[in-house]
């Protein structure tokens, strides 16, 4: 299975409902591509609600990192939302559960931005 | 499909995703068969998907003519999975730590610390050309064949 994204605004903040697996190829790209698109569209405000995520793969891990790196690099912020007790494990293990900006509760998260 | 005490297959593949994903339902099977949990099972899957997505990209990058190999076998006290492929060579000990404070927002340099973080013993060998990565779980007790 692949991964899918559904874009959806709440209060100037643009959240993705990632779905599926983010792994090496499809997923990944699909990921990069999309957090891409909103930059150039100037989203900088970014949730990745990432409750329907099944599986994620070093690449993805990886990925997630870079989609961070790239909306810090613009000025932006990028947070996580509702992490899977997998996801979460996997962040815990490559030390990156405190580099993101975790929540459990997206009206929370989404007053978090400034 | 294995058995529940000691089986052994052994795949050779074309370096492409489509064998990652082949070699990574492989070892999900194995695993749930040699009586792994449910929280080991994927962790298992996903060391030998990593060591897999080596072989064919880092190893083979996806040449058509270069194969990969992958064998499992379940014996009474472990699951061994063997990936190999004929690339370059690979040093494991020239793999930067993913943990440095100055490599953590890499976006790449996982796979290997994730291998080493779910089985039990991995080992590197130098197949000239090529590197042979095993991986070694140990079954839990009360199995049948443990």
């Amino acid at each position: 299975m692949s991964m899918k994204v559904a874009t959806r605004q709440v209060d100037g903040v643009t959240i993705l409902d990632l779905s599926g697996r983010i792994t090496l190829g499809e997923g990944s790209v699909t990921l990069r591509d999309a957090v891409r698109d909103l930059l150039a569209k100037g989203s900088k405000k970014i949730l990745l609600n990432l409750a329907e995520i099944s599986y994620i793969d070093s690449s993805g891990i990886g990925e997630l990192v870079s989609a961070f790196t790239s909306v810090k690099n613009a000025g932006g912020e990028l947070k996580l939302l509702n992490l899977t007790h997998k996801v979460k494990d996997l962040l815990q293990i490559t030390k990156l559960y405190t580099v993101f900006d975790v929540w459990d509760d997206e009206a929370s998260a989404v007053t978090s931005f400034k | 499909m294995p058995d529940s005490t000691t089986s052994r297959v052994s795949l050779v593949l074309d370096s492409s995703l489509a064998s990652v994903d082949k070699v990574e339902k492989t070892a999900e099977e194995f695993a749930a068969l040699a009586g792994f949990d449910e929280d080991t099972v994927p962790n298992i899957a996903m060391a030998v998907r990593e060591a897999s997505v080596n072989a064919v990209m880092h190893g083979n990058a996806y040449d058509p003519a270069k194969k990969m190999t992958a064998s499992f076998e379940t014996t009474p006290e472990s699951l061994i999975v063997k990936i190999a492929d004929q690339g370059p060579g690979l040093n494991p000990d020239a793999v930067p730590d993913p943990l440095a404070p100055e490599n953590i927002l890499r976006g790449s340099g996982r796979g290997i610390f994730l291998i080493r973080a779910f089985m039990d013993e991995v080992h590197f060998r130098d197949t000239h050309p090529g590197t042979e990565l095993t991986l070694i779980k140990n079954r839990p007790p009360g199995q049948p064949g443990t």
